[in-house]
């Protein structure tokens, strides 16, 4: 609700922050009002209208209001901001908010403030959530947000969502950002909130845009990698897919995120995220890693690769590879991308076990360790550990 | 509407990728002087300049008994605005179009910076609330 008054404002206002300002007003009398005389039929259309008389009044007191108020009229698009209809929260809002997303994640801005603006303004979280997720404190959070909306305002970054011709593009920021924000709680589960804050943002985009196939690609794809996380750790350790009890999965989100792909494959319009949910689908599917369709798995990674030629998307189909044709197939591919990812700790993991497997025992553990020197997370570094236990192990006589 | 400064810069007395022979040169101008008249028909355009290097300039500062001269730039840098286009743009997007058809004629990368305020400081005090 925050975020729609706040998008709903900042339309008719032309300025985020003092949209902000009224909304939170709104809210403040709403805590005093509400437990008293009761919730009001229309909630949101309530803290929108109060909220709405709050910034009028401040304008009028404020100087820079009269020079606000004068501006009124473009702002709103030559429509009349008195018009009572103007108010209303069922069509237009949901419009606000989509305007509001695309000025949020503008390419003009760097990705850390499109993605505190998100949190902040669609997300509904308070300063001090969005400080604490991105492990700042809440007065440097607060400073970010404000220089971000200083430039939205200085530049006229506008309330808009971009013409048919740069829509793909943009999107393409937005879908990233939202994903950014669900990356960011998966590796650190002192932020796992952030997690069911990007699903959130996902299914009200997909509300927004029912027909961008790429918005339900991105839910799906969230979707099924969160259905995976219950298996994904044991007493604190980490569990590789072919270990997990995929009992544990959870197959409410997997029958959703099954849904949204198969409607996307009707469609027709494949884009990477539709594309990676579609990889994730055939996971979420398979009851053993053996059962597994790898065969599908190395086509629709063969798709990503031809709209997304990364190594990381390279280095995904080399496992698939290696699975269907055999670990020497496997290294091979990788061969080809190992120089462009030789920071990238899970490269080296990668190919360890499939070293591991080829019986090249010294050149597994050289490879594992490489790894472990690059791994970023605690939980990481123990697996790593384990694995060249292990191997240590493997060649032990029996 | 509002304005922007779209601005390119040298590094040390050079400007990166800067045309080097008379061919380079005048399929250079060819491509700005077409930008500029699209810009004119659009009534985008309103200054447009290259700068001489920091070389040639001074900076005056105002002192207790008089002002005083310095040669130089302001600022130590390798880096000095090389030239520049005062434009119009209804939003930062139209600015960014425009900056990117710049970017494209020049090939040079050209910063964006909205003006806070344009014009005589008279005209604006007019305009200003309580005045």
């Amino acid at each position: 609700m925050y975020g729609q008054a706040v998008a709903t404002l900042a339309r008719v206002f032309g300025d985020i922050t003092l949209a902000e300002d009224a909304v939170q007003d709104a809210f403040v009398v709403a805590s005093d009002r509400w437990p008293r005389d009761g919730i009001p039929p229309n909630p949101a259309g309530w803290i929108i209208t109060t909220a709405r008389r709050r910034a009028i009044d401040d304008l009028r007191r404020s100087a820079r209001g009269r020079e606000l108020h004068e501006q009124l009229g473009a702002v709103a698009g030559g429509a009349h901001p008195t018009d009572d209809e103007y108010w209303e929260v069922d069509g237009p809002v949901s419009d606000d908010q989509l305007r509001l997303i695309f000025t949020c994640c503008h390419p003009a801005l760097r990705i850390e403030h499109q993605v505190a603006l998100t949190l902040r303004l669609l997300g509904g979280l308070t300063v001090d959530e969005v400080a604490r997720s991105f492990l700042v404190s809440e007065s440097t959070m607060a400073k970010r947000l404000v220089r971000a909306k200083y430039k939205i305002k200085a530049a006229k970054i506008p309330y808009r969502v971009p013409a048919d011709a740069d829509l793909p593009e943009r999107l393409r920021s937005v879908l990233s950002v939202v994903y950014l924000i669900y990356n960011t709680g998966f590796d650190d589960p002192q932020r796992a909130s952030l997690r069911d804050d990007a699903i959130r943002l996902a299914r009200s985009l997909v509300q927004l845009m029912p027909n961008e196939p790429e918005v339900a690609g991105l839910l799906a794809l969230m979707l099924l990698i969160e259905s995976r996380l219950p298996a994904r750790m044991e007493a604190g350790e980490l569990v590789l897919l072919s270990d997990q009890d995929r009992t544990k999965w959870d197959q409410e989100l997997i029958d959703e995120g099954h849904a949204v792909v198969r409607a996307c494959i009707r469609r027709a319009q494949p884009g990477p995220f539709q594309l990676q949910a579609a990889i994730q689908a055939v996971h979420c599917a398979a009851g053993s890693i053996a059962a597994t369709d790898w065969p599908q798995i190395i086509i629709l990674y063969n798709h990503l690769y031809a709209l997304m030629p990364t190594p990381v998307v390279a280095l995904n189909r080399a496992i698939a590879v290696a699975e269907v044709e055999g670990p020497q197939a496997g290294l091979a591919s990788i061969d080809t991308i190992a120089a462009d990812l030789d920071d990238y700790h899970l490269m080296h993991a990668t190919r360890a076990a499939m070293l591991r497997r080829l019986g090249q025992r010294d050149a597994a553990r050289a490879a594992y360790e490489r790894s472990a020197r690059l791994a970023a997370t605690e939980a990481d570094r123990r697996f790593l550990a384990q694995q060249i236990e292990a191997l240590v192990q493997d060649g032990a006589p029996t | 509407m509002s304005q922007y400064l779209l601005s390119t810069y040298t590094v040390e007395d050079g400007v990166p990728g800067a045309p080097s022979s008379p061919e380079e040169m005048q399929a250079f101008m060819g491509r700005v002087i077409a930008l500029e008249a699209e810009m004119d028909e659009s009534g985008t355009f309103v200054f447009g300049g290259a700068l001489h290097g920091v070389d040639a300039a001074s900076v005056v500062r105002p002192s207790d008994a008089d002002v005083v001269v310095t040669d130089g730039p302001f600022a130590e840098s390798k880096e000095h605005i090389a030239g520049f286009y005062i434009i119009n743009a209804a939003d930062l997007d139209e600015a960014m179009t425009w900056a990117g058809k710049v970017a494209e004629a020049t090939q040079h990368p050209i910063e964006i910076r909205p003006f806070f305020a344009t014009g005589r400081v008279a005209d604006q005090v007019h305009n200003m609330p309580g005045a």
